[in-house]
């Protein structure tokens, strides 16, 4: 075991940022054409990183599975984006953002990563007002400002609850220009396979060409990886179907760290499970906890009364009701952050209270409709009550919604320094994809702050100063043994999934590993059923390889071989969480063991043993990863206890 | 739930294509369209078959990429939605279903029911975007903007480039796709600088990709899943003409 270094530059919090510019090595005009990016992934990180390297002058080539850029899983981003503009005047500062965004993360993120962060956030909005984003507005004609969960400022900016749409189509319009200049190539319907390292350094990638199966090689002189995060694992979650970590997986099988892997959110407000065909589940915006209240019933023989639908939920009168959150957290009440409200409603459903199927509690809106009448909340909510009557057949406006938490976000990703650069030379990770400013908790509307600050406004200056390095470096032709050993390796990989020649689907095997992940590495974890999960994922890594039933071929358009390629790499990405929550011995953010809490249920950290990142670094097949730590170092905030209470 | 599903399935774009019968039982009525067609492809699979192929991946409604057009409505039946967020309970039990690929000639089938909608990125391309590189932005707040007008702006960009106005339209149009974008900008004063050239070079590329006329029909109205106005149609006319004229 190694400690890590972030290279975090030298100076006062607030002047590090500065200071790293004004001291970097930068890549001059007629350089810049010479030199190669590679960017995997067009979410919100990738192609605001595409689009800006591209301005700057750099050749871009741009990668994503889907169809069309524009359609990145970023783009199902409902409620917001934060930025300390205080422009409500009501306290909001970088400084305020900071900590507010390092004790939401429980004091597992990077300082000097986060207050970069909440300094370049301002500069976002501009960016996205200048490209078009049509953010909601005050009659005045100014922006509007909504509050979100783990903050007293209300410092979101949205897009009714549209707004990861909204910014992603900023950043693919800004991407599609550097298309039309020339600066970007796009390759959408493709995948990257492999990572090709020459002498140590990121050299380019590997893919398949998804329409018609062919593996081609790229060069670049370096390689960004901004795929997003890995929560597709748990089969049900929030996330699309086609979002997957393989890209992740690849490097870190060839040598870059995995930080916290443990770490993955947990979003309270979901709609709940309703079936077991169901495919994925379906985010209800934390901007509804602003105006709805949470609660279950007081009595059980309520609760019994509900579920063999005798009576309706407007029939429990007020003081039978359990306000669970506000009772518990009267500072924050429903405004909590989310893994506090998901263990919460973990809580409540365990005890016996929940409705529906016991696993929902209910977020009713009619004390707010009573108060701000129905146009107000149809004005502020009305596309996810509509999304929500679509899918469950209710009508929100009359009767409580009911949600239940599902997997949503990975603040664990790939272990990166402050330049955004994994262990590995020239290979940068950025957005979701990375682990550093989020902690053990992200909060709400941070995720796309984080995404667009990567790709806007910190990558293209940190890249420059590892590029200002190859200024000297041709452009590797794809011929060189490296290249074939990569493309050989991912052949050789996908031909074996093809001729398994077993019985299950693809689905079949991840949905069965997924609600295992769920049950063992999902709210609350122990180091038993880790233990246990760690050999069952081994075991079922072996069904996979023995069972997996490919159907088509390989040179083909064929989207069952791009699951089952995915899937193995989510089983394996499993067992890699189990470990790591079981080295983690104490409960924060999101990460839960029920050995570790207090007398009252609430997380309880462990500081002395604990204030450090977890980075794992692969092996070897069959062998166990090894743990790196990256203490972290907290100058300029208390640590303390997170308290939400007063 | 019963039904019974005439299914479009083509090898690649160059082959033939031709319809399938599958019958499938025991649907739940909560289920979703795109849920009822993965039960079918399990069954597919077990048979050793080769499963069914379609766009899809959000599933929430957002990301544009499911694009069926079944009974002969892009999406279905249901209105203000998309496949995705269609679900069986929009059917009656017995039904026959028919499940047909967007069909127009800028969009050529890849295979089964997913077909090519580059040609909408390359309209973005020519002009869908305001001409700002990453920083040296004003403040956002320096300029105010009417609500009415950011509103209405927001109307338009809800657009998820799905393509069902195109599948619907008599003549394989993209007006309302292009106007959506049109519109949106145009509406706002970031974008109004380049209202001219835009709405010039991206009909330009809608009609060289081989779109259609609009007519006026209202279809793609009528059918667009995040129920975007054929009054921004009007908006892109009158922008089209100013930029001519002007």
């Amino acid at each position: 075991m190694t400690q890590l270094n972030a290279r975090i530059p030298e100076g006062p919090l607030a002047e590090k940022w500065n200071n790293y510019k004004a001291s970097q090595k930068l890549v001059n005009p007629a350089n810049k054409r010479k030199l190669d990016i590679i960017v995997v992934g067009t979410g919100l990180a990738g192609a605001s990183a595409a689009a800006s390297l591209g301005e700057l002058g750099f050749n871009v080539k741009a990668f994503c599975y889907q169809d069309s850029p524009r359609r990145a899983h970023s783009i199902a981003a409902q409620g917001g984006i934060n930025a300390a503009k205080n422009y409500p005047n009501d306290g909001d500062s970088v400084y305020r953002l900071y900590y507010d965004t390092i004790k939401g993360g429980d004091y597992r993120a990077r300082e000097a990563n986060v207050y970069r962060l909440a300094e370049v956030s301002g500069s976002i909005i501009d960016q996205c007002v200048a490209q078009g984003v049509p953010f909601a507005r005050e009659y005045g004609g100014l922006l509007d400002n909504r509050s979100f969960g783990g903050a007293q400022v209300s410092r979101t900016f949205y897009a009714r609850g549209q707004t990861g749409q909204q910014l992603l189509l900023g950043a693919y319009s800004a991407m599609m220009r550097q298309v039309k200049l020339g600066r970007v190539k796009l390759y959408p319907r493709t995948e990257m396979l492999d990572v090709v390292l020459i002498d140590g350094k990121a050299r380019g990638i590997i893919t398949r060409n998804l329409v018609t199966g062919k593996i081609e090689r790229h060069f670049g002189h370096a390689v960004v990886i901004a795929t997003g995060g890995y929560g597709r694992a748990f089969f049900l979650s929030t996330n699309a179907m086609g979002s997957n970590s393989s890209a992740v997986w690849q490097i870190y099988k060839k040598g870059a760290y995995f930080a916290n892997p443990a770490f993955v959110q947990i979003h309270p407000t979901c709609i709940p499970v309703h079936g077991d065909y169901q495919s994925k589940l379906t985010l209800m915006s934390e901007s509804l906890r602003n105006d709805g209240r949470i609660w279950v019933p007081k009595k059980k023989e309520d609760v019994e009364a509900l579920r063999s639908g005798r009576i309706k939920p407007g029939d429990i009168a007020e003081d039978d009701r359990d306000y669970y959150l506000e009772r518990r957290y009267p500072a924050f009440g429903n405004l909590v952050p989310r893994d506090v409200a998901s263990r919460a409603a973990k809580e409540r459903c365990d005890a016996g209270y929940g409705v529906g199927s016991g696993l929902a509690v209910y977020l009713d809106f009619k004390e707010a409709i009573g108060r701000l009448g129905k146009h107000v909340i149809e004005e502020r909510y009305g596309n996810l009550f509509q999304m929500y009557e679509k899918i469950v057949d209710d009508n929100p406006y009359e009767t409580p919604m009911m949600i239940y938490p599902a997997i949503h976000y990975c603040m664990g990703g790939i272990w990166v320094d402050y330049e955004l650069m994994t262990n590995i030379p020239g290979l940068f990770s950025i957005g979701e994809c990375n682990f550093s400013d989020h902690g053990a908790n992200r909060l709400g509307a941070s995720a796309l702050m984080q995404g667009l600050a990567d790709g806007y406004f910190v990558l293209p200056y940190t890249i420059q100063n590892y590029l200002a390095g190859e200024i000297l470096t041709p452009r590797i032709p794809v011929t060189q043994p490296e290249f074939e050993e990569s493309e050989n390796s991912v052949r050789e990989r996908l031909n074996k999934l093809m001729q398994i020649g077993g019985k299950q689907s693809a689905d079949q095997l991840h949905r069965k590993f997924g609600l295992h992940l769920w049950e063992t590495v999902g709210m609350a974890r122990n180091r038993k059923e880790l233990e246990k999960a760690v050999k069952d994922f081994s075991a079922l890594r072996e069904e996979f390889w023995a069972d997996l039933r490919v159907t088509g071929m390989v040179d083909e358009f064929n989207p069952e071989l791009e699951k089952a390629s995915r899937v193995a790499d989510f089983i394996e990405i499993g067992e890699l969480m189990a470990r790591d929550a079981l080295q983690r011995e104490e409960s924060c953010g999101g990460h839960f063991r029920e050995e570790y809490q207090t007398e009252e249920g609430e997380a309880k950290r462990d500081d002395n043993d604990f204030m450090f990142v977890g980075a794992w670094e692969y092996a070897g097949q069959g062998k166990e990863p090894i743990l790196h730590k990256e203490s972290l170092i907290y100058e300029n905030i208390k640590v303390q206890s997170r308290n939400y209470k007063i | 739930m019963d039904f019974t599903l005439k299914i479009w399935r083509q090898e690649n774009a160059k082959a033939k294509g031709r319809f399938e019968t599958y019958n499938i039982t025991g649907i739940s009525a909560d289920c979703s369209f795109l849920e009822m067609l993965d039960i079918l492809n399990q069954q597919l699979i077990d048979k050793i078959e080769k499963p069914i192929c379609f766009d899809h991946d959000c599933r929430e409604g957002i990301c544009g990429a499911c694009s069926l057009y079944i009974n002969g409505h892009p999406h279905g039946p249901d209105t203000g939605v998309t496949t995705c967020q269609l679900h069986m309970r929009k059917f009656k039990d017995g039904d026959t279903i028919i499940i047909e690929p967007w069909r127009a000639k800028p969009f050529p089938v890849i295979k089964d029911l997913v077909v090519d909608r580059s040609a909408f990125d390359q309209i973005i391309e020519a002009g869908g975007f305001v001409s700002v590189n990453t920083g040296g932005v004003p403040d956002a707040n320096a300029i105010p903007v009417p609500r009415v007008d950011a509103e209405t702006a927001m109307d338009a960009a809800a657009c998820i480039g799905c393509g069902a106005c195109v599948a619907t339209c008599k003549n394989a149009s993209a007006m309302l796709f292009v106007a959506a974008k049109v519109s949106q900008f145009a509406l706002l004063p970031q974008g109004k600088i380049e209202a001219k050239e835009r709405a010039i070079n991206m009909v330009a590329k809608m009609d060289e990709l081989g779109f259609g006329n609009c007519t006026n029909t209202g279809a793609c109205e009528a059918e667009c899943p995040k129920n975007i106005s054929i009054s921004h149609i009007a908006r892109l006319n009158r922008e089209y003409l100013t930029a001519n004229i002007s």
